[in-house]
């Protein structure tokens, strides 16, 4: 287990125990994170799970791949710490990752 | 099937031609049914086309992993026999229930078709154009900010904005240049998911003058009564405000419920409710399958919509040919199946 906060746009932080190999999206629709859509249902196809990476973790989480940058063109507000959730997996070296909801989903 | 003053006569239209959609086919037609598939987007495969054509799925029986697109390709192949007919590119604007039971359903092209039964296997909702969440965006939509092009005339000599990296973004702008005022494309980043020919041509004409590049996110729009005046771009070195006239936002494609919300069918959370045995809704003759249904249990899985199908079709059998006795019968071993799957 790996522990994950999901900060919603409210500021609410959600504390989650997750478990390696499973996405960040898939624990913010679990634990029923407001601001997820994943409307696609995880195919990188839709860029409903927007996040931001918090500054810290930017370079352990790593960038997107090709295919995930070109989904991004359809987020609002991209920043260069913006990822799709369903994009990055939990592994023990993300043990205390934060990343934050955006005030709105595309 | 005939076609008579514009008036296309089937057994079934069937909305949308994803998966369940196209398996539909095959079980009607296996009951002699002739069916016509309307679908918004531009090819069948629905949302395994369209979202997710190269990724496998792992839970279609008998198919430890197939894609997307495969499992289209086999569903295509699979109800060929039934020759059934496809119109793409089409929302259906309207549907209702004529005097002798029958149903008649209205395209967007203007095409009216006359069927004696309707299944709903519409997925998500139709593909429709994603609105950028632009503050006060809905003002201007239809009056000086448009999802896609009707008449390339409507743009001459505006000042055009067009947001966007993708293909529809590039060619647009390629397209309008020679007849805006002014021509410019915003986007968040400088590389595109456009081809890179017409990532070319629009830097050939930027650096002409003849066009302009800004990098950068669409943050908001002033004018007055729908009428643009300009926007606000927030880029890598700030904000700038960039005048424009027309603007036409590429945003890609989301799933909207669309008119089927005013079709007077009963709803549970944008979802058409049916019930388990006929998969009917509470219009007789009006079925939903797949993904846009709901009952209590519901799953939306694309297995779950193949067994719905074979079900609604015995009720709608037995709908179209109350006189007929139905004989329940296997592919596997009855001759007059066979006969028309075209195996015997």
């Amino acid at each position: 287990m790996t522990k994950l906060t999901i900060v919603a746009h409210d500021g609410v932080p959600y504390e989650i125990d997750a478990e390696d190999g499973s996405t960040v999206m898939e624990n913010a629709i679990r634990n029923a994170v407001p601001g997820i859509e994943a409307e696609c249902g995880g195919a990188c196809a839709c860029a409903t799970c927007h996040v931001y990476v918090d500054d810290a973790w930017t370079e352990k989480v790593g960038s997107p791949d090709v295919m995930e940058e070109d989904m991004l063109d359809f987020a609002y507000e991209v920043r260069p710490t913006s990822r799709l959730s369903c994009q990055i997996k939990v592994a023990p070296e993300l043990d205390g990752l934060v990343v934050q909801v955006p005030e709105r989903q595309s | 099937m005939s076609e008579m003053g514009g008036v296309t006569e089937t057994d079934v239209v069937i909305i949308g031609a994803g998966p369940v959609g196209l398996f539909a086919v095959f079980e009607l037609g296996l009951y002699d049914l002739k069916c016509h598939l309307i679908d918004i987007l531009d090819r069948p495969g629905g949302q395994c086309a369209e979202l997710y054509p190269e990724k496998p799925i792992y839970d279609i029986p008998g198919w430890p992993v197939i894609s997307g697109q495969e499992l289209t390709d086999k569903l295509m192949e699979q109800i060929q026999p039934f020759s059934p007919t496809f119109h793409f590119n089409r929302m259906i604007t309207s549907l209702r229930k004529v005097d002798d039971g029958s149903f008649e359903v209205e395209t967007d092209e203007q095409e009216l078709f006359r069927a004696k039964v309707v299944v709903i296997a519409a997925g998500g909702g139709s593909f429709q154009p994603k609105r950028p969440p632009i503050p006060g965006i809905e003002d201007f939509e239809g009056k000086s900010v448009f999802y896609s092009v009707r008449r390339i005339e409507e743009f001459r000599d505006h000042d055009v904005l067009i947001v966007g990296g993708g293909d529809s973004a590039l060619d647009w702008t390629l397209n309008l240049q020679p007849v805006a005022g002014s021509t410019t494309l915003v986007h968040r980043r400088p590389e595109f998911r456009a081809a890179d020919d017409s990532v070319n041509k629009m830097r050939a004409l930027e650096e002409k003058g003849a066009l302009a590049f800004c990098q950068g996110q669409v943050s908001g729009l002033n004018g007055e009564n729908g009428q643009l005046r300009s926007a606000i771009v927030k880029g890598p070195e700030g904000e700038q405000e960039i005048a424009c006239t027309r603007m036409l936002p590429f945003f890609g494609l989301t799933m909207k419920l669309g008119p089927i919300a005013g079709w007077g069918l009963n709803l549970h959370e944008n979802l058409i409710k049916v019930d388990t045995e006929r998969f009917e809704t509470n219009v007789p003759g009006i079925f939903a399958i797949g993904d846009i249904n709901w009952y209590p249990g519901k799953l939306k899985l694309i297995l779950s919509g193949f067994h719905e199908a074979a079900l609604m079709t015995q009720a709608a059998k037995k709908l179209i040919s109350p006189d007929e006795r139905l004989v329940f019968q296997y592919t596997t071993s009855s001759t007059s199946l066979q006969k028309k799957l075209g195996v015997k």
